[in-house]
């Protein structure tokens, strides 16, 4: 693998239609099969409705997961659904996105005894698939109309919550976002797998069957509006904007085929009807350590690539992917180098041939370069070390803190009439769960301002 | 591997494993495949007069179910035997000649005459088996044409067929009880007066399993009704225990032989029966749920238990337990425990906690220094036992027994050393004097 610095010769092998039809199928169906009937009852069996449930605590949106799972083995999934909707109107994608590995799975009691928690995020599927297949009569009415419309800048799942939360409350919700379909990272980002059968839209669909929300896509922050516009024209605000900007790798990036950032990978792989359409690397690099990293290795191993690397600059330990998504990547084929951080850019004529590393070590604590280098072979080298909210369309408007929108606990920003949640926001996990309880939370802030 | 041989009645078995009357024990295909299973005995499945009797062809089944479909109880519609009397008469021949060393009872079920009883006696007799069993349980079916359980409910009927039964048959006589009657003892005294020489116990409760609620009928059902069925399996062991120890420790009745029936799924429950004072036990829900091989771990386990405690034959560890079975009012109360909850190995689900807050003596701690934490509060402790009972991982709450002369922190009094019960406490209006 490891190439010496000249490694300009390596021909560029881009291209598209390396597997078979089905191998594709394969490789992109659902990364874990959702629960049968008998295993979720078997599964639902094992919860012990625990007082003050732990795994109720680690949910960002505080579902009732005791509950929820009581319900499942009560043959009630209307309640079940009713149980984790009302805490999280996107549960159903919460349930196939979120670590549950580090929030819910984490806390269940059973670890203790087993090592093996009550596998939550697949029940809380099984929940919601279940009752989004036969939902019958809304569970949800809206309250008495209050006249009052409110704003929502970003369809992802900050704004959607926001949205469900004002509409549940009565209130009318416009949801603005610049691209050509709501959903944010739900739609746009998180690896295939993930989220299959296009359940992104299948989950807005239901969301938006409340009633009075109303999505503007195409429409843009700073492009199509400004935000004193919106400010002056509905009650409130709500900024769940996402993380719009790519972090550069602090090297030089040569303008050439074969560089590109992961996030438009992922996009990418999100929007095509035809895998077999899309081009990938022979030897894909990945330089970065999250969820993003992951999910762009992953695919990229199972469009074709053969040789696949994620390069991050600390320890297992430092990486924001999860151990278990870690875990997932390695058995999916991708190698992982702790240690070394991008130095340079190979390229030549035709594209990227390569990238060269810098040896790293801590030393006192302190991330340093050993001196050592090496370099990696690629025909692609995949950008993923993390997005960056772009502040601009704000104005002066909005006070920001390392780059991010300043809020209160309940998402106030220093405008009395705006809120904001989600990525946007600072001092979050970068979490889709919590975005979610950012907008939920908002939307009662909202509320709460708009009737006083 | 200990000595599991039995000897009931004079009725010698392998094992004290017997299949009772029931379904597994319908026809010869059935009793050898137990045989060749290593069952100890069988009791063979009612006979009754001809013509044969006929079973309704839907569901006989119900079934209550635990975690993972586990089987709780059973509940059946099954009638006696629905073949030819003689079918079975040759068949139990057969079987007894192939396997001499099984015991073989046959379970009889005919009208309350004398007439009918003095019939069938000598052809049962005839086949060469060891023993009769008089079916006054079945509480459904065979009970609404004046047989079953309601004979086994008038202690006189019990009394008056069992003598017939003596008086037309040299064979050993056990009287099978049902349990749909408020007091046990009655029936059992009325077998002992009869003369029988043993009592089987229990026939299966009167139940129904449930109700199908989209079709609002209860199940199992046969079409648009169902009826009352037969519940057996574990969940009736308790009420079983307690009746077998009941006669047991009847002055009018102990030391009648007893057969314990009722819920054994495991050498441990068989165990338990024993102890209580059968001198066998009988199974069929168990056989029913797992086939017949099951008895090779029932016999195992006992085996292992028997060499471990040093018994060196089951009829060592009969009625072991009987002397610990005494009426409330012999309790000892001075005798004062405290839970313990187990740090180290308490998993944190607050289960004990909220059934001690919400149910019980508030005596549970949820947090400690603010932080999630479950310790016994031993001045609220009334020593219920409902934590031990709720905790989900072995041997993490356990029972503390207070010693004489320490404090009790509820009552802030040192443990009294002597006996005490109720029977002269202040608080008892009849108390007699210490």
């Amino acid at each position: 693998m490891t190439a010496p610095d000249t490694a300009t010769a390596a021909p560029t092998d881009i291209r598209s239609g390396r597997l078979h039809a089905e191998q594709y199928q394969r490789n992109f169906c659902d990364a874990h099969a959702p629960l049968s009937l008998a295993q979720a009852r078997i599964e639902a069996d094992r919860c012990y409705y625990c007082f003050d449930a732990p795994c109720q605590t680690a949910c960002p949106t505080g579902i009732d997961i005791a509950s929820f799972i009581q319900r499942i083995a009560d043959d009630n999934i209307r309640g079940s659904a009713h149980a984790i909707l009302s805490a999280n109107p996107l549960g159903g994608m919460c349930a196939r996105v979120c670590p549950t590995e580090v929030l819910c799975e984490q806390a269940c009691v059973r670890n203790s005894n087993e090592d093996k928690p009550v596998e939550i995020g697949l029940l809380q599927r099984y929940a919601t698939d279940a009752y989004f297949a036969k939902p019958g009569a809304p569970l949800f009415t809206r309250a008495k109309a209050s006249g009052r419309t409110v704003v929502v800048v970003g369809a992802g799942p900050a704004g959607l919550a926001c949205a469900h939360g004002l509409a549940r409350l009565g209130h009318a919700v416009v949801v603005l976002d610049a691209n050509a379909k709501p959903g944010g990272l739900n739609e746009y980002g998180l690896a295939t797998y993930k989220t299959v059968d296009n359940f992104a839209q299948r989950e807005i669909e239901w969301l938006l069957s409340i009633g009075g929300i109303e999505i503007r896509t195409d429409t843009t922050l700073g492009k199509n509006v400004t935000l004193d516009q919106l400010i002056a024209k509905y009650d409130a605000v709500f900024l769940g904007l996402g993380l719009s900007g790519v972090n550069d790798i602090g090297i030089a990036e040569p303008a050439v085929p074969g560089l590109r950032n992961a996030v438009e990978f992922i996009a990418e792989l999100r929007q095509v009807d035809d895998y077999a359409t899309l081009p990938v690397g022979r030897r894909v690099v990945v330089i970065g350590g999250g969820m993003t990293a992951v999910d762009a290795a992953v695919q990229s191993r199972k469009l074709g690539a053969e040789q696949v690397t994620i390069v991050y600059r600390r320890g297992p330990g430092g990486m924001s992917a999860s151990a278990y998504e870690q875990d997932w990547a390695q058995k999916n084929g991708v190698t992982i180098r702790h240690w070394a951080a991008p130095l340079e850019v190979l390229a030549g004529a035709q594209g990227v041939t390569g990238i060269r590393f810098a040896v790293t070590a801590l030393n006192d604590g302190k991330l340093v370069e050993t001196g050592e280098t090496f370099a990696l072979e690629a025909d692609t080298v995949l950008k993923a070390i993390g997005q960056s909210f772009v502040a601009q369309p704000l104005g002066a408007k909005i006070e920001l803190q390392s780059g991010r929108i300043t809020t209160d606990a309940n998402g106030a920003t220093s405008h009395p009439k705006v809120w904001a949640g989600g990525d946007c926001r600072f001092g979050g996990r970068d979490l889709t769960v919590e975005a979610v309880e950012h907008g939920k939370v908002a939307a009662l802030a909202i509320d709460a301002a708009l009737q006083a | 591997m200990a000595n599991l041989t039995t000897e009931f009645l004079g009725i010698k078995s392998p094992n004290p494993f017997w299949l009772a009357s029931a379904p597994p024990t319908d026809k010869e295909y059935n009793v050898v495949r137990a045989f060749e299973a290593g069952w100890g005995g069988v009791v063979w499945k009612t006979l009754g007069e001809d013509p044969h009797i006929v079973n309704v062809y839907g569901p006989r089944y119900g079934t209550l179910l635990g975690n993972d479909r586990r089987v709780i109880g059973f509940n059946n519609i099954e009638l006696i035997s629905d073949r030819p009397l003689q079918t079975n008469l040759d068949e139990i021949r057969r079987v007894k000649r192939a396997w001499p060393d099984r015991a073989m009872v046959v379970s009889l079920m005919v009208p309350c005459e004398e007439a009918a009883w003095k019939r069938i006696l000598p052809m049962v007799e005839d086949t060469g088996c060891d023993g009769i069993e008089l079916n006054f349980g079945c509480p459904h079916g065979m009970s609404e044409r004046g047989m079953g359980s309601s004979v086994g409910q008038v202690p006189e009927y019990i009394e008056m067929v069992a003598r017939w039964c003596k008086t037309y048959s040299q064979l050993p006589v056990i009287v099978k009880l049902t349990p749909n009657i408020t007091d046990i003892r009655y029936p059992a005294r009325a077998a002992k007066a009869g003369g029988a020489d043993a009592v089987s116990l229990i026939n299966t409760i009167n139940s129904i399993m449930g109700v199908n609620l989209q079709t609002m009928t209860m199940s199992p059902s046969v079409g648009k009704q169902g009826s009352h069925g037969g519940y057996c399996g574990t969940a009736v062991r308790p009420i079983a225990l307690n009746m077998v120890a009941e006669i047991a420790r009847d002055p009018q009745t102990a030391g009648l032989p007893i057969s314990g029936i009722g819920g054994v799924h495991t050498w441990h429950d068989a165990a338990e029966f024993i102890a209580l004072g059968a001198g066998t036990v009988q199974v069929c829900t168990a056989a029913m749920v797992y086939g017949f091989r099951i008895v090779q771990d029932m016999c195992d386990g006992l085996s292992n238990f028997m060499d471990e405690q040093g018994y060196t034959s089951v009829s060592q560890m009969v009625g072991k337990a009987v002397p610990s079975i005494t009426g409330w009012s012999n309790l000892n109360m001075n005798h004062i425990e405290k839970a313990v909850i187990n740090q180290d190995s308490c998993i944190q689900c607050g289960r004990c906690h909220v059934v001690c807050e919400d149910t019980s003596h508030q005596a549970i701690t949820a947090t400690k220094d603010g932080k999630r934490h479950f310790e016994i509060k031993e001045d609220e402790c009334v020593g219920c036992n409902l934590c031990v009972s709720v905790c989900p991982v072995p041997e993490t709450i356990t029972m503390r027994t207070l010693a004489p002369g320490e404090i009790d922190k509820r009552s802030g009094k040192p443990v009294p050393a002597n006996y005490a019960n109720w029977t002269t406490h202040p608080n008892n209006p009849t108390r007699v004097a210490a």
